[in-house]
């Protein structure tokens, strides 16, 4: 085997104190930014956005990648979290700072539950039959919400207060990232990818595959309501119409561009398709564009033609995702860095010591 | 002084009316190595699904440490000590060497919740095993028992790969692995659910001779250390006339003999099974 070349970044504790660190110095400065107007009301909605939307993705990847099952009904899980949330924190008298946590975790609690019921009978379906089944459950979902009274049926539920902000968005990614990462490398993690890997071998080891596959589908679904629950009450008006099979086809394109099974591809796909309409309405407004006729313009401002054209791009060049299962660690990279200046320095003398089996 | 371990009586079953195997009994000794041979077909194979609860036999009952394994799940009866290698080797490619065992190194009492739930009610009667037990909140917020889990498991893994020196190999993802380690890897996995009956499918299948050598003394080393019976299916006959203190010989689903290596090498029935009646007799 290569010899591994001196870290500095090698223990588990030097790891987590720099993600902290890191972790902390973006967050203050996104707040800074914030509170010092640099980043405009119409900018904070977009962070917003990005925010449930890499909630969303990394939700579903932990499904989707991870466990290797394929569902189609995000979007419901979303609904169910963020009509619980609203309905909780129009319903109880309490003061924001209590209100709006409880509501979240009363939503994902709730998208919980209907992850667990749904999973059951769907996951003993695999592949298409999956994927179809489970859009059929969130249409279902969708449908019962359109007709009941207590949501608001068609007209949709109104008057939420607005709760979220840029912090509370920030507060929210950080948790769901931190707890699905923390969860993948665990002996829990470990079981959802042998599944992926070779379910008949999964289960001759020991693993209970319906049990993590439903409990899987099921935490998916309850991340899925947390950000369900930060779009309710930031949009403050819920559309039972928005919870469609096109939201959960948006969400699925965001998890197949970044690479099903990497986090940091959903991440980054989250981010890059939610400004992508901005980026387009720029584009569309160049001085170049509006020489040409105006249906150029119309294409390039309609981000589902975009979407798909990008799609199809990426799975033709690179299949599995821009990412891959590729994942990113803030230690081994800046250990890549150091080593790479030393050895420009010419200070690398290539530690004779043989490497023990690295952690993390 | 050896007790016996696992105790199959007239195990039978049916697929859509075929007879794919019938009366087959076995009595497997603590740390006892038992070849199980036959032509194609003969139902080998069939027999490791069923005593894994992959099938669920038409007749018959298996009795692991006296508990009867039958309506157990294929990943209960893992975790009560039967563990099986396969024929076409199914390892999780992608993933490093370590965690393959690690996957397997699990505590069976403390199972999740819904599990613990079932035990409570009975519907598991076997448990056995050492390793990770902790739950998924504590690994979710990466609380003490994870540390420390982690780290025994990791030691443990360890330990198991030196069984074959694979130390090194630790990081490398299994996929990339040789044919004759991706086997030894194999081996390893089932080993990590600490069994008591070690049930391997054609060990030396794509081994080159060398290899297939090596595997006499390890086989013999494994049995030693970890105290597991054996039951081996192996088309090399001198692997298994070497290893193997009793051999069983499948043909049609029936046993048509079982012996010594000695007694069953001059079987005339099992020379017929494999080479044909002789013409003119």
């Amino acid at each position: 085997m290569t010899r591994m070349e001196k870290r500095i970044f090698k223990t588990t504790w030097s790891r987590y104190l720099l993600n902290t660190l890191a972790t902390a110095a973006l967050i203050t400065v996104l707040m800074v930014l914030v509170d010092t107007k640099q980043i405009n009301k119409y900018n904070q909605g977009l962070l917003i956005q990005i925010g449930f939307n890499i909630i969303l993705a990394v939700s579903l990847n932990l499904s989707a990648g991870f466990l290797g099952q394929l569902p189609l009904g995000h979007a419901g899980f979303m609904s169910v979290g963020a009509y619980t949330a609203a309905l909780f924190t129009k319903g109880v008298n309490l003061p924001q700072s209590v209100a709006f946590p409880l509501g979240v975790l009363v939503g994902a609690f709730v998208a919980f539950l209907f992850g667990i019921l749904i999973g059951l009978p769907a996951l003993r379906l695999k592949g298409d039959y999956l994927a179809i089944i489970t859009l059929g459950f969130s249409e279902i979902i969708r449908v019962i919400i359109q007709n009941l009274d207590f949501t608001g049926g068609a007209a949709g539920l109104r008057k939420i207060p607005k709760y979220t902000t840029v912090g509370w968005t920030i507060f929210w990614v950080v948790v769901t990232l931190f707890l699905i990462c923390t969860l993948i490398k665990s002996r829990h993690g470990r079981a959802i990818l042998s599944i992926r890997e070779d379910e008949i071998a999964a289960e001759a080891s020991g693993v209970s595959t319906t049990y993590y596959k439903v409990t899987t589908f099921a935490l998916s679904a309850a991340f899925a309501g947390v950000a369900g629950a930060l779009y309710a009450h930031y949009m403050r008006i819920l559309d039972p119409a928005y919870f469609d099979f096109m939201k959960s086809a948006e969400i699925l394109v965001m998890v197949v561009l970044g690479g099903m099974g990497s986090i940091i591809g959903s991440v980054f796909a989250a981010t890059v398709l939610t400004l992508l309409p901005e980026w387009l309405r720029d584009l569309a407004a160049l001085p170049f564009f509006t020489t040409l006729p105006a249906w150029v313009g119309k294409v390039i401002e309609n981000r589902m033609i975009i979407y798909a054209l990008i799609l199809v791009l990426v799975m033709i060049f690179k299949p599995s995702g821009l990412f891959g299962r590729y994942d990113f660690s803030l230690g081994k990279e800046l250990d890549r860095v150091f080593r790479g200046i030393r050895r420009l320095l010419g200070l690398d003398k290539r530690s004779g010591k043989p490497s023990k089996g690295g952690e993390n | 002084m050896s007790s016996t371990v696992l105790d199959v009586h007239a195990l039978g079953i049916n697929f859509a009316g075929l007879q794919a195997l019938d009366e087959f009994n076995i009595q497997v000794k603590d740390g006892e190595i038992v070849g199980l041979i036959g032509p194609n077909g003969a139902g080998k194979t069939t027999v490791f699904n069923l005593l894994t609860n992959v099938y669920r036999p038409t007749r018959g009952s298996i009795t692991l440490k006296e508990h009867d394994t039958s309506g157990l799940s294929v990943h209960e009866t893992a975790r009560s000590g039967i563990a099986r290698t396969f024929q076409n080797i199914r390892l999780f490619k992608e993933l490093p060497v370590i965690d393959n065992i690690l996957i397997a190194l699990n505590k069976p009492a403390n199972a999740g919740w819904l599990e613990t739930l079932l035990r409570k009610f009975g519907f598991f009667r076997l448990s056995t095993g050492e390793g990770m037990s902790y739950s998924w909140l504590e690994a979710m917020l990466r609380l003490p028992r994870y540390w420390k889990e982690e780290k025994l498991a990791r030691e443990k893994a360890m330990q198991l790969l030196s069984v074959f020196h694979m130390e090194d190999l630790a990081d490398a993802p299994a996929g990339s692995l040789p044919y004759g380690a991706q086997r030894r890897l194999e081996i390893l996995r089932a080993l990590a659910t600490n069994p008591r009956v070690l049930l391997l499918d054609e060990p030396a299948a794509g081994m080159n001779p060398s290899e297939t050598a090596e595997l006499l003394p390890t086989l013999r080393e494994i049995r030693d250390r970890f105290g597991v019976a054996i039951i081996l299916i192996e088309h090399d006959m001198s692997l298994v006339m070497n290893i193997c203190e009793r051999i069983i010989v499948l043909n049609y689903g029936l046993i048509i003999a079982e012996g010594t290596p000695e007694e069953i090498r001059n079987n005339p029935m099992v020379i017929e099974a494999y080479l044909g009646q002789q013409r003119g007799e």
